[in-house]
């Protein structure tokens, strides 16, 4: 069973965007989708150590600041060089205004 | 972090040796480099990716590309030719390379085929595999003109030659990027390559550049063929009678400045060009804006070198202001190694990692 962590308020992201969560050492990118919905990830790409919260996000996917590497934020899929190893993604609910975001 | 400097001394560029275990050892390796802020918002408005000024620049790229080859086809022969074989060179040879730059980043279009067909186009017309380059490109915006690690840094210290530059015609670089097309056609990679390309991508790297050779022969045989320079002039060539713009926009973006620093503000140069020159260079003269942040696309860098140039240095005022600051500094850097032009941030910037310039501070010029 996941634990529940409150990452952020739900407008505390813009449609189409995203922000860092830090919790326990870790660091999370959480993303507000063009339909509304929310989604996370790890924060750092894949490719290098950099982290996802400066990059674009374009439709369902987050484009890196440092290489333009792209993944797809819902599946965490590569989808563009130079990011050839996936993101690791994690549940995710709204309740109350508030995004949750579930670590195990 | 308090990181012993790098040592006076020969330096080793290859991506293998001393200086690259030691870029590694003391944190100047996919470090974190500095950025001047720009409120959110505004970058992403600034990062925001659309089709339109790409397509526009890109029909007007093919119809200098047929307009310049007709003329120099139909005119072959006479000196009519020329102005359109010039017109034609300087697109293939010398535009190719910010289309190749900026397609590959994936920036230029919104729609990724769109770069990926300019992409291979301006690799082959370039002579750059199109698998290495995305590759080695990577490294270089990870670590920009550290020794050791960037694969892309041109002028090394002490500057071999200064003939070489003022000889415009790429016949140097044109022949070695034909030559390792020609080696990675056989199947064989450096250790470099190795180093910097994943091994997943090795035979991607070698089918293309069998792909790049097969043309060149291919056009070699219709040369023959037809007893004529014509086919080669059009195919091959270009790339080094008209890459005389390609290199000279190239060897202002980072000569004579810092080395081992993680600041672009004090490796790399803006310089503000003609509207001509920047069709060309696709507005790659915003070089510290690129390089701080190359998610924002060529057409938004003009607008992004607004929001952010109090924290940089005074851009070179125009190319040959950037060519008098770029010889003064290899001048010295051929009997002093150590010296490099140390760029001025204006009072209101702010100052990053000052610790890797303490050894050089003495040496260095502004
Ligand atoms: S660090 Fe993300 S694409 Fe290279």
């Amino acid at each position: 069973m996941p634990q529940w962590i409150r990452a952020c308020a739900t407008d505390d992201i813009n449609p189409e965007d995203l922000i860092r969560f830090d919790h326990d050492g870790d660091t999370y990118a959480i993303y507000h989708a063009p339909d509304g919905r929310f989604y996370a990830t790890a924060g750092r790409c894949t490719h290098e150590d950099v982290h996802l919260c400066d990059g674009l996000v374009m439709g369902h996917l987050i484009e890196c600041p440092k290489h333009n590497g792209q993944f797809d934020y819902r599946t965490g899929e590569a989808k563009r060089l130079p990011v050839c190893v996936n993101l690791k993604t994690f549940p995710v609910k709204v309740e109350a205004g508030a995004v949750f975001i579930g670590l195990t | 972090m308090t990181a012993a400097p790098f040592p006076v001394g020969q330096r080793d560029y290859s991506l293998v040796g001393p200086d690259s275990r030691r870029a590694v050892e003391i944190g100047l390796a996919s470090a974190e480099w500095y950025h001047s802020d720009v409120p959110r918002a505004v970058m992403k408005d600034l990062m925001k990716r659309t089709d339109g000024p790409a397509i526009r620049d890109t029909i007007l790229w093919f119809a200098l590309l047929i307009g310049g080859a007709w003329g120099g086809i139909y005119f072959w022969g006479t000196w009519a030719c020329v102005p359109f074989l010039f017109v034609y060179s300087v697109i293939y040879g010398s535009s190719c390379d910010s289309r190749w730059h900026e397609c590959g980043h994936g920036t230029a279009f919104r729609t990724p085929w769109m770069n990926d067909v300019i992409y291979q186009i301006a690799s082959f017309m370039v002579m750059r595999n199109p698998v290495t380059w995305r590759w080695s490109h990577a490294r270089h915006h990870t670590d920009t003109y550290i020794v050791g690690r960037d694969a892309e840094i041109a002028w090394m210290r002490p500057p071999k030659t200064l003939t070489n530059f003022l000889a415009l015609f790429d016949v140097i670089g044109a022949t070695r990027s034909l030559l390792i097309l020609a080696r990675n056609a056989t199947g064989r990679l450096t250790p470099d390559e190795k180093d910097f390309v994943p091994e997943s991508e090795w035979g991607k790297m070698i089918l293309a550049a069998r792909i790049h050779m097969a043309i060149y022969a291919a056009t070699i045989a219709v040369a023959l063929a037809t007893w004529s320079w014509l086919p080669l002039m059009l195919i091959g060539l270009p790339r080094i009678y008209g890459s005389w713009h390609m290199v000279m926009c190239g060897h202002l973006q980072h000569a004579g400045l810092a080395e081992n620093v993680l600041d672009h503000r004090l490796n790399t140069r803006t310089v503000y060009m003609n509207p001509i020159s920047r069709y060309i260079y696709w507005n790659m003269n915003y070089h510290i804006e690129h390089h701080m942040f190359p998610m924002v696309p060529y057409h938004a860098l003009p607008r992004l070198h607004e929001v952010i140039k109090a924290d940089l240095p005074p851009p070179n005022l125009s190319i040959l202001d950037g060519y008098r600051e770029v010889f003064a500094s290899l001048r010295r850097q051929k009997t002093d190694p150590e010296y490099y032009l140390r760029k001025t941030l204006p009072p209101s910037a702010k100052p990053y990692r000052e610790e890797f310039h303490t050894l050089n501070i003495a040496r260095s010029g502004t």
